[in-house]
């Protein structure tokens, strides 16, 4: 048991940063289960809608990559 | 540095991060901004595919068109409907610039997905400087187009008068987040699917999980091709709605 006290802080605020990869995970889901409860209710408007689902998985998404963003400048930056 | 430091103290037999170091091609020295490095030379493997691609996989112009040739034109037809469709008939002027991208980036992370290769596009300063040239053309081009009537994208007539300068404070923010969010995007995912596929190659040493962690190493490289399309196409498509909003700014 050696090693000081800011390296543990460290590595446990990057365990805890995975806590960010749940929160984008709900939030792509709901977008995806929101598109095809939608596109199965009306399946000739889903195609043109694929775009708008991409955009808003990519919105969901960004979240999650900032907190890994945040583990990586916790193990590599700081 | 930090990279060299902590290589010991894994159990694996190389980092994950450690192949998003930039090397020089020749020797080993530090890497100044001419040093011809691996970053250098995918670069130049980008530019080589995508000519490849465009200009000779299309120059017999076949009406029956050949497997590179109609490669080509889905590619094409792709990015021209969807500027087309998101940033409406005037936006195909700046269509040129968003096939650009789109090709940069594909080929950007396809070759990156080869074995050995070194993904360009997983460098923060490589997306960063794609992210900010989008946002200061599409800031340009409000501005000209739209002169001071570009700031209605900030003040936001449908909603009540009294929540507006609240609403304008969030829209301001969000506008100037736009070309972090839309860089990190990118380097993220590059970076997040590379490492884990290394790191599941790491277990692959070990005998007891060997076997569970190759096919999670498939199982994760047939996702990341999925995914390098993906982000390409998410990249585009944000650039097409920022110019959308640059071109009618009202809401």
């Amino acid at each position: 048991m050696e090693g000081n006290i800011g390296e543990l802080g460290q590595y446990i605020g990057v365990g805890l940063t995975a806590i960010g990869m749940g929160g984008a995970a709900i939030g792509v889901g709901n977008v995806a289960g929101n598109f095809l409860s939608g596109a199965l209710r009306n399946p000739s408007a889903a195609a043109s809608q694929t775009a708008t689902l991409f955009i808003g998985m990519a919105f969901a998404e960004a979240l999650g990559i900032f907190s890994f963003l945040v583990a990586l400048l916790l193990m590599f930056a700081v | 540095m930090a990279i060299e430091a902590q290589g010991e103290a894994t159990g694996l037999s190389f980092h994950p991060m450690e192949q998003f170091i930039v090397r020089p091609l020749f020797g080993d020295g530090p890497v100044h901004w001419y040093t011809p490095s691996n970053v250098t030379l995918w670069l130049f493997a980008i530019v080589l595919a995508t000519l490849a691609l465009l200009v000779l996989g299309t120059r017999g112009r076949a009406i029956v068109p050949s497997r590179s040739q109609s490669i080509a034109e889905m590619a094409y037809g792709m990015v021209h409907k969807m500027v087309a469709d998101i940033a409406g008939k005037d936006g195909l002027k700046y269509f040129p610039y968003v096939m650009t991208l789109f090709m940069f980036i594909v080929f950007a992370n396809f070759l990156g997905l080869l074995p050995m290769a070194f993904t360009v596009t997983s460098h923060i300063a490589v997306t960063g400087v794609l992210a900010l040239s989008v946002f200061l053309t599409v800031t340009a081009i409000g501005f000209i187009k739209n002169g001071a009537h570009f700031l209605d994208l900030f003040w936001v007539r449908s909603a009540p008068l009294a929540i507006r300068p609240v609403l304008a404070v969030i829209e301001v923010i969000s506008y100037f987040v736009r070309p972090v969010s839309h860089s990190i995007r990118l380097a993220g995912n590059m970076i997040a699917g590379h490492a884990v596929i290394k790191v599941f190659a790491g277990f692959a040493a070990i005998a007891a999980v060997a076997p569970v962690a190759i096919v999670a190493v498939v199982g994760m490289y047939a996702f990341e091709i999925l995914v390098a399309f993906i982000q390409a196409y998410v990249f585009t498509i944000l650039t097409c709605v920022y110019l959308k909003d640059a071109l009618h700014p009202s809401h």
